[in-house]
């Protein structure tokens, strides 16, 4: 059954601001439940969720096992294969499997862009996107407006600028996509072979400088430059790469104001990201974290909605 | 005594090799055009004949193909000569031109051979094949044009692959002029193109998805031209896509290069937002582009820039491209939707008219790849294609003669359809009622 | 158009019952020590707040207080639609060894009441755990009863009971309304 989400979370570009409002103010009262004693209620008890994880990924996985397990489901991990045409089943094969075992939710991670909705077309559990490919990793999206939101009390209006390799982020384009909706202004920087060529017709400010974007924004949102980068050539090496855009406190000093320092994780200090300002007084970076756990209790509520068949057998009761 | 004999009476006969374009029949004996004239005056006596009535159709020569995978030999699980030619005749196409990227690729006598055998065997179109560029389509040595063309090949490409390297490319030119045969390129700049999966752009962005600029055609197809004016060899340019093609086509033409062109239905109608969703059946190489080449591309059909429109019939099996897009391989099917396709978004749209559309698809091709057929004249090929302009169908893939289905164009309504088909005075394919 | 409403307490006689439940909590307890007073979301949230206050002025003792959400363990969120909305739990102290005293506007069916439970037996382990409720309108479906009512009202089919609060609602009152 479809709630206010419908059956799938595949990314934030195709969400309401109503929907990515729901999910921030669905995960306030999560919060709280990680502070308890016992960090754990009984609202999923009985939901069987899939972790199925075909890129390595331990932060990721680990903090939906919380999440779910917070919510008393029951979960199991499936680290599988690569893709489709390495060896091992395909993913039309491991969808129908999962099928066959009556499972309630898969989260997914894929290095494919379209994997996470390639699966959800084809089983009726709910879908999770847990990252597929340089497309979407909307829970990460989520965690990061709702840690800007935890700080500034809003997001209308705040300038928000996620510097690093935009073209092949998934984290970049649902943070894009989210703040946009939520009315934000967003920037983007970094160098142009690491920018996707149509970024000008994203709705975003393009900062080919990282000194304009800290003297602009309220935020950074800091992503990870990967050695793969280097490898194939976009960028000359990762030492010049710092020593253009890396993100350090010597440039912080000069911004008008103190920017708040988001970095999705895991970090390479050093590069795009000094440790000073890592570990420094503005970084939330640990907010992050644990937002993340929060967010995603709130996007398995939301999905998890009740069965028509089963609201049928139990009218009658539910009062008072 | 008088042999095998068929009158089309009272279509519209379209015959832009002969400007003509007027209601009357046409008397098909013993495999060749033997009369065209008014209705009425053209009549047999003695044995009988068959007769065919074609008012509301047209009947023009019949269509020629001169780009398709027929995936012979090596994956007949996906196409075979004799379903390609089956699915080619229910198109209208009286002959087709099949790429030789089999496996093993057509790069010698012998693979050539094959094909003409099979093709004699399927009882559909004609099929000429095409030779290969280098040995094993690997841009290295390059394939034995002379035996090639001896055995019945009609023109040399290393298509599926593009000829990375200038100097192969202006060697393959320089010796086929020995045969007088075309040189067809696949235009994809390797580097520039490697691993994309659609056109880049907005929609490649927003996907997650990486791109194939259009530059990378572009920068091949000035090459070829450039090497075509060097050499005086013939050039001919595949699956054309890009608005920057069709102007160097056009640069290269006016200097009196000896270049040629095609394009396919699927790039003169379709853009890149087929793909959203993840479609992969609106994947394929070159891909989907966006609205101004579609427009720069029909016009360069209006304006004979490009010189052909072929279908780059491309079948794949059903679980291969049900997969992640990344990794679903490129090419859909085209024979028995081309025809529809072309009227629909050409010639329904006042784009083009019905013979400058003959033309390109008949005509044309017989001309650039020295082919028989293309013309109506008195002993030419009996090959004809009758068809009916304005029907409206569905297309149901499940209903096609290829035994591919990877079609963007499933469920949509097109205008325009095939008849009957003949080829050497006989019928290849008829429409059921 | 408003439903038919009936007023069963207005605001001086809603105000005057929230004090006599509030000493009857205390004289319950034997005093205000070790006391917890905890409102169910929403409307026993501010009723707790009332009695609370209401302890003040007598005792001249403020006694301790949170706020439980009790949607995530509602028994039928299996069936229910689209998800309830969650609000804010906060219980800052300790409960083991207290006596928590659950205030809430409505006592119906008691799975409320159950929901609340559970999830007080996830914060720890009280001494002893009461309920005190503005009005017990029967109908249980579950063994549960209350240890201080405000008002015991017959309610018939095709009504419900309201309490409104002028927190949220603009104005105190029980009311009685005709659903369709």
């Amino acid at each position: 059954m479809s709630g206010a989400l419908g059956k799938d979370l595949l990314g934030l570009e195709h969400l309401s601001s109503d929907q990515i409002r729901l999910i921030l103010d669905t995960a306030e009262p999560f919060k709280e439940i990680s502070e308890r004693a016992i960090k754990k209620v009984p609202t999923l008890r009985g939901s069987t969720i899939v972790n199925l994880f075909f890129e390595a990924s331990t932060r990721t996985r680990v903090s939906f096992e919380f999440a779910q397990k917070r919510l008393s489901a029951d979960t199991v991990n499936v680290a599988a294969a690569g893709s489709s045409v390495s060896k091992g089943e395909t993913l039309v094969d491991t969808a129908r499997n999962l099928e066959a075992m009556r499972i309630d939710m898969v989260v997914i991670r894929h290095g494919a862009s379209g994997a996470a909705q390639f699966l959800a077309e084809r089983i009726e559990s709910n879908v999770i996107n847990a990252g597929d490919g340089t497309h979407e990793h909307p829970t990460q999206g989520l965690l990061d407006m709702l840690t800007l939101r935890d700080h500034f009390k809003r997001l209308d209006g705040l300038k928000v600028c996620i510097c690093g390799d935009v073209l092949h982020s998934r984290v970049a384009r649902s943070n894009i996509w989210g703040l946009l909706k939520m009315g934000a202004t967003v920037g983007v920087c970094g160098p142009r072979s690491l920018l996707p060529n149509a970024i000008d017709q994203f709705g975003v400010t393009v900062f080919e400088h990282i000194e304009d974007a800290i003297q602009w924004a309220d935020a950074l949102n800091i992503l990870r430059l990967q050695l793969e980068r280097m490898q194939g050539g976009y960028i000359p090496s990762l030492r010049e790469y710092n020593r253009v855009f890396g993100v350090s406190s010597e440039r912080l000093a000069r911004a008008p104001k103190d920017l708040l320092i988001l970095h999705p994780g895991p970090m390479n200090r050093g590069v795009e990201i000094d440790s000073d300002v890592a570990d420094g007084p503005h970084s939330v970076i640990l907010n992050q974290v644990t937002n993340g756990v929060a967010v995603r209790m709130a996007v398995l509520y939301l999905l998890s909605g009740g069965k028509p068949e089963l609201a049928e057998a139990a009218k009658g009761g539910g009062g008072r | 005594m008088m042999g095998r004999a068929i009158l089309l009476r009272g279509g519209r006969l379209v015959d832009p090799s002969q400007r003509l374009d007027e209601t009357g029949d046409v008397l098909l004996v013993d495999g060749v055009v033997e009369a065209v004239g008014r209705v009425g005056d053209v009549r047999r006596d003695g044995d009988a004949m068959e007769t065919i009535e074609c008012a509301g159709r047209v009947v023009s020569p019949g269509f020629i193909d001169v780009h398709c995978h027929l995936r012979e030999p090596g994956r007949e699980e996906v196409e075979t000569i004799a379903s390609g030619a089956r699915a080619a005749a229910a198109g209208g196409f009286t002959a087709v031109c099949a790429m030789p990227n089999t496996d093993p690729v057509t790069d010698n006598q012998a693979a050539v051979g094959f094909i003409i055998s099979q093709a004699k065997k399927a009882g559909g179109a004609r099929v000429y094949p095409i030779g290969a560029i280098s040995i094993g389509e690997k841009g290295e040595t390059l394939a034995e044009f002379g035996e090639m063309v001896g055995a019945g090949a009609v023109a040399v490409s290393d298509d599926g692959m593009p000829v990375a390297s200038a100097q192969l490319m202006r060697t393959a030119l320089e010796y086929a002029r020995t045969f007088g045969i075309p040189v067809a390129d696949h235009c994809e700049e390797p580097t520039l193109a490697r691993g994309g999966a659609m056109n880049e752009g907005l929609m490649s962005a927003r996907l997650g998805l990486r791109g194939i600029p259009a530059e990378a055609e572009e920068i091949m197809a000035i090459r070829d031209i450039l090497l075509a004016r060097l050499t005086g060899g013939h050039i001919h340019l595949c699956h054309m896509s890009t608005k920057g093609s069709v102007e160097l086509i056009r640069w290269g033409k006016e200097r009196g290069i000896n270049v040629t062109a095609e394009v396919c239905p699927h790039h003169l109608s379709l853009t890149e937002e087929s793909v959203d969703g993840y479609n992969t059946n609106a994947k394929m190489n070159p891909p989907l582009r966006t609205a101004k080449d579609v427009e720069a591309l029909q016009n360069g059909v209006k304006d004979g820039t490009i010189d052909v429109i072929a279908t780059d019939h491309a079948p794949h099996h059903y679980d291969e491209k049900e997969r992640e897009f990344a990794d679903a391989p490129n090419g859909i099917i085209g024979l028995e939707t081309a025809l529809a396709v072309n009227l629909t978004w050409l010639v329904h749209r006042d784009i083009i008219s019905v013979p400058m559309l003959v033309e390109r698809m008949a005509c044309a091709p017989a001309r650039i790849f020295k082919l028989p057929g293309g013309t109506l004249r008195r002993g030419a090929l009996a090959d004809i294609t009758v068809f009916d302009p304005d029907v409206t169908w569905t297309v149901d893939p499940s209903r096609f003669r290829s035994k591919g289905r990877n079609t963007p164009y499933a469920g949509m309504e097109l205008r325009g359809r095939v008849d009957c088909t003949l080829v050497d005075g006989r019928i290849v394919y008829r429409r059921a009622e | 158009m408003p439903d038919r409403q009936h007023i069963v307490l207005d605001a001086r006689a809603m105000d005057r019952t929230l004090r006599r439940m509030a000493d009857e909590i205390v004289e319950l307890n034997e005093g205000t020590d070790d006391l917890i007073i905890v409102g169910i979301q929403r409307r026993g949230v501010q009723l707790a707040a009332r009695i609370v206050s209401s302890i003040n002025d007598r005792e001249n003792v403020e006694v301790p207080s949170g706020a439980l959400d009790i949607t995530l363990y509602r028994d039928d969120l299996q069936t229910v639609g689209p998800r309830p909305v969650v609000g804010p739990t906060d219980l800052p102290w300790a409960i083991d060894g207290k006596h928590v005293v659950i205030v809430d506007d409505v006592l119906y069916t008691g799975r409320t009441i159950r929901a609340a439970l559970d999830e007080l037996a996830d914060f720890g382990r009280p001494r002893r755990i009461a309920l005190a409720v503005l009005i017990d309108r029967g109908g249980r479906e579950l063994p549960i009863q209350p240890d201080v009512i405000g008002k015991t009202v017959d309610v018939g089919p095709g009504q419900r009971v309201d309490v409104l609060v002028k927190e949220l609602d603009d104005r105190d009152a029980v009311i009685i309304a005709e659903t369709e």
